[in-house]
């Protein structure tokens, strides 16, 4: 198990680091397509700029020089191209005569010399064997370099053409026939340029590796936090629930698919937990169905001895009173050990209870005789106070001392060793049915039954409803006590296109003539055999339910009976799950039966059990069953 | 010669076998015994028994194979049965397979004896019944109407248009009872199960015979004629002297364990 789980990280870390890889290499091409566009662009216009630079230079020297030049002023020329060439950046201002004598030069040294044709200066026009007299900017400059290891040059060639002026000059030096007279060539040091070109490359390259690392670790960043911690979380929570953990819920942190993949997930588990539960429950009830069984008939063969000896021996003793009332004992105590091994057998089959006229503070008293010795062990004082003149009231005696046996033991052992009190009180109340009664039968107009035994609420099955919104379909399942109204729902309902449907032949249940009184939403409408129909309010929010028959009744009349102890409580989180089948604290000693039969039995009894604890304080269970006849 | 019988008890049980033996004797029955049913078999080759008590829960063959193998000898001995296991389910299954009675254990001695005397009963109008010719002026016993269902012999069940079924007892049943004189009911609303007591009718000597229900259900009206009139339930069982209303829970699941009268004929 462990071993997979490393494997899965490092598959798993390959894979981040492949997404890195793919997007990585991506962004450095592209960074490096971009660098190189980028430079030679950059150096192209710097280039541009030095050949403008240079072209406007050579006309400037031309134009300066003109009119000395026509005035044949020589040393004027020279002054002046002394004085240009001394400028930085400027290497050589050379005018060059029809034959490449070096007439003049900033450079003093070279005037006189004699220039190759194949040089630098004359190769533009002197590649074809006659020489081209008019050539275009670009021809005219060449970048070189004078010696292999000295900075590049530009230089810029512009030719002096003959004018008017100067074959009718005095000097007679120019024959009117000529075109070109000679040639300016300004040759300008790139090293300023070069430099520059180096120094953007040198940024160029800095910025693309510094995108490139961030861009990297952003990256990293992202897939880490939204990619990798995630996944490990999953994998971590796969992990948990394959070794048994069903109760590992993943945080939801984000919206994207791996909060959905969370999501889901944590339903998953808890669906699973559910079913878990459920089986475990099932299993548990069908081992205590054999149990009970067991138990049964072994116990009712004894009993059958007891039973049918001591009441033949009853009848044979009818002249015998002593003795007769001694048997009367025996026969109605089996009588009455067979009716708890009959509800053994019948809670294994959750039978119906027998109900009959009794006095509740009877049966109450009842049960108390069945428990006080042990009471006493323990210390307990038990205060009474019962409500004199009660009804008579429908209920099965046997199952309600067992309720209050139950109820007196779970309080006697609250109270534990060291004793205290326990109070006991019954009292005859009115209600209201809001609240209170439970619906324990719903269908819709075709009498198709809506209750729904798999999703219970507070222990009793809900209402299973169908709702169509916005085209998609959904349940909602009802609080089944009438004036709760509770939807166990996901879904919007307070859309405009709302339908609520039977699930079985979807019919609607809306009554399209009714809005609720407190927020006017749609009202659904719902059969109870015998009992009318029951509306309520749609919205989630609003707990809006009329059921007129019962509303009819009015008030009605209950058995209101508290049981409290001074025992240690039973916290806030447990208060809700002590109903429960299979719930127990008690350990090894409780079968954690006990409370979920009361729970039935009172509700077979239409009645209410409801608990209120203070840890370390006390605990008050309040019992509501319907007064009278039934 | 075979010899006779009133009561033959088979139970792997000392202890029941004892009571039973004891109980019937002083009501003057000749009772024989056997601890189960392969021992009961072999003493039905040699002795002939009115009336056998048998527990359902043996090792081997149980009681409802004991009853099987009853039936294939031909055997018309009538058969109470009882368990400790006592079941809705075994109860209807037993007087479903041919018993005439189902008491549960733990039972009383009055339990038990009037059980085993509306079986003696019962054996002496079936055996009136076969010397039962047409002529004769009165029948034994008026058979369940057809379209109506019954538990064992005891009790019927009838649909009614409205959703609703009536249940009353047979009049064989009535029959068993002598003088009838009472008949104790459920009240409206409450739970009757298939196979448990409905109500019970009490004779001269005041002895409690239950009715057992046909199906389960609430029941929603008494027949308060019957109480006025107790012999409505005697002149006819079938139509006037109905018992209850009920609401059944499940029919459709119940009415494979009851017996369709339409076959029932003189």
């Amino acid at each position: 198990m462990l071993t997979s789980k490393v494997k899965k990280t490092k598959m798993f870390k390959k894979i981040g680091i492949k997404l890195i890889w793919v997007v990585g290499i991506t962004a450095v091409i592209i960074i490096a397509i971009f660098s190189f566009y980028n430079i030679r662009s950059h150096s192209n216009a710097l280039l541009a700029e030095v050949e403008r630079h240079a072209n406007q230079l050579s006309e400037t020297v031309k134009h300066s020089t003109r009119y000395d030049m026509l005035l044949n002023q020589r040393d004027r020329v020279h002054t002046i191209i002394n004085t240009i060439g001394q400028q930085p950046g400027i290497q050589d201002v050379r005018v060059l005569n029809k034959v490449g004598e070096i007439i003049y030069s900033s450079h003093e040294q070279d005037i006189g010399k004699m220039v190759d044709k194949k040089a630098e200066s004359c190769y533009a026009c002197h590649t074809a064997n006659e020489p081209l007299e008019r050539l275009q900017i670009k021809e005219r400059t060449r970048i070189f370099r004078p010696n292999p290891d000295s900075a590049r040059v530009m230089g810029i060639i512009t030719p002096i053409y003959n004018e008017h002026s100067c074959w009718e000059a005095d000097c007679h030096a120019h024959e009117k026939n000529q075109t070109v007279l000679g040639v300016l060539d300004v040759t300008i040091s790139l090293s300023d340029v070069d430099a520059q070109i180096k120094q953007g490359e040198l940024d160029t390259v800095i910025f693309a590796f510094s995108a490139v690392i961030v861009f990297s670790l952003l990256l990293w960043f992202v897939i880490k936090k939204w990619v990798d911690n995630p996944v490990k979380e999953l994998l971590n929570a796969t992990h948990e629930v394959g070794t048994g953990n069903l109760n590992y819920t993943i945080q939801e942190k984000s919206d994207d698919e791996f909060g959905l993949l969370a999501k889901s997930f944590n339903n998953m588990t808890q669906k699973l937990s559910e079913a878990r539960i459920q089986l475990f429950q099932s299993d548990k009830m069908a081992s205590l169905g054999r149990l009970a069984a067991g138990v049964a008939h072994e116990i009712n063969n004894p009993l059958t001895g007891v039973l049918t000896y001591s009441s033949f021996l009853l009848k044979k003793t009818q002249d015998n009173s002593d003795l007769n009332e001694d048997l009367k004992v025996i026969v109605r105590e089996t009588k009455r050990s067979r009716e708890i091994v009959k509800s053994l057998l019948d809670f294994a089959r959750q039978s119906v209870p027998k109900k009959n006229l009794v006095n509740i503070n009877e049966v109450i008293e009842k049960g108390i005789t069945v428990i006080e010795n042990q009471l006493s062990i323990n210390h307990v004082q038990l205060k009474k106070d019962f409500a004199k003149d009660l009804p008579q009231s429908t209920l099965d005696s046997n199952q309600m001392q067992q309720v209050f046996i139950n109820l007196l033991v779970n309080a006697s052992d609250a109270v534990g060793p060291k004793g205290g009190s326990i109070n006991i009180s019954t009292d005859l109340i009115k209600l209201s049915p809001y609240g209170i009664t439970h619906i324990k039968k719903a269908t819709c107009p075709k009498r198709h039954d809506l209750m729904n035994n798999e999703v219970k609420i507070d222990g009793m099955p809900s209402i299973k409803l169908k709702v169509y919104s916005n085209g998609t379909s959904a349940f909602i399942y009802l609080d089944p006590v009438y004036g709760r109204n509770h939807h166990k729902i996901d879904i919007d309902l307070n859309s405009k296109n709302l339908k609520v449907v039977c699930p079985q032949c979807e019919i609607s249940l809306i009554n399209p003539d009714k809005k609720c009184p407190e927020c006017n939403s749609s009202v659904y409408s719902l059969e109870v055999p015998s009992q009318g129909n029951i509306e309520g309010c749609i919205s989630k929010t609003c707990d809006w339910q009329k059921w007129d028959a019962v509303d009819a009744d009015g008030q009605k009349d209950y058995l209101e009976i508290k049981i409290s102890d001074t025992g240690c409580g039973i916290p806030r989180e447990n208060l809700s799950k002590i109903f429960e089948p299979f719930y127990s604290t008690k350990g090894q000693k409780g079968t954690g039966l006990g409370l979920s039969v009361i729970w039935g039995i009172i509700d077979n009894h239409n009645g209410t059990i409801k608990v209120d604890s203070e840890l370390n304080k006390g605990t008050t269970f309040t019992i509501h069953l319907p007064a009278g006849k039934s | 010669m075979k010899k006779d019988w009133d009561i033959l008890v088979v139970d792997d049980e000392q202890v029941v076998i004892d009571a039973v033996v004891k109980i019937c004797s002083s009501e003057g029955y000749t009772v024989d015994t056997a601890i189960d049913a392969k021992e009961a078999l072999q003493k039905f080759g040699h002795n002939n028994y009115t009336l056998v008590i048998c527990d359902i829960m043996m090792p081997e063959i149980d009681g409802f194979g004991f009853l099987d193998e009853l039936h294939n000898r031909k055997i018309s001995s009538a058969v109470i049965m009882t368990t400790g296991f006592s079941t809705v389910e075994n109860a209807v299954k037993s007087l479903y397979t041919g018993a005439i009675d189902f008491i549960p254990k733990p039972f009383t001695t009055d339990e038990l004896i009037n059980s085993v005397l509306r079986g003696m009963k019962y054996i002496r109008i079936q055996n009136s019944v076969k010397s039962y010719k047409r002529e004769d002026s009165e029948i034994p016993y008026v058979p369940c109407p057809a379209k109506y269902y019954r538990l064992g012999y005891s009790s019927w069940v009838a649909e009614d248009n409205t959703g609703s079924v009536l249940i009353g007892a047979t009049d064989l049943f009535i029959k068993t009872i002598e003088n009838l004189t009472g008949v104790e009911l459920f009240q409206i609303d409450e739970e009757v199960v298939q196979g448990n007591a409905c109500a019970f009718i009490i004779d001269k000597e005041e002895r409690k015979h239950p009715l057992l229900s046909p199906v389960s259900g609430r029941i929603i009206e008494v027949n308060n004629d019957i109480i006025k009139n107790k012999n409505l339930i005697e002149k006819d069982p079938y139509f006037e002297g109905w018992f209850y209303r009920l609401i059944p829970s499940d029919s459709e699941y119940e009415l494979r364990n009851l017996i369709n009268c339409s076959s029932d004929r003189m």
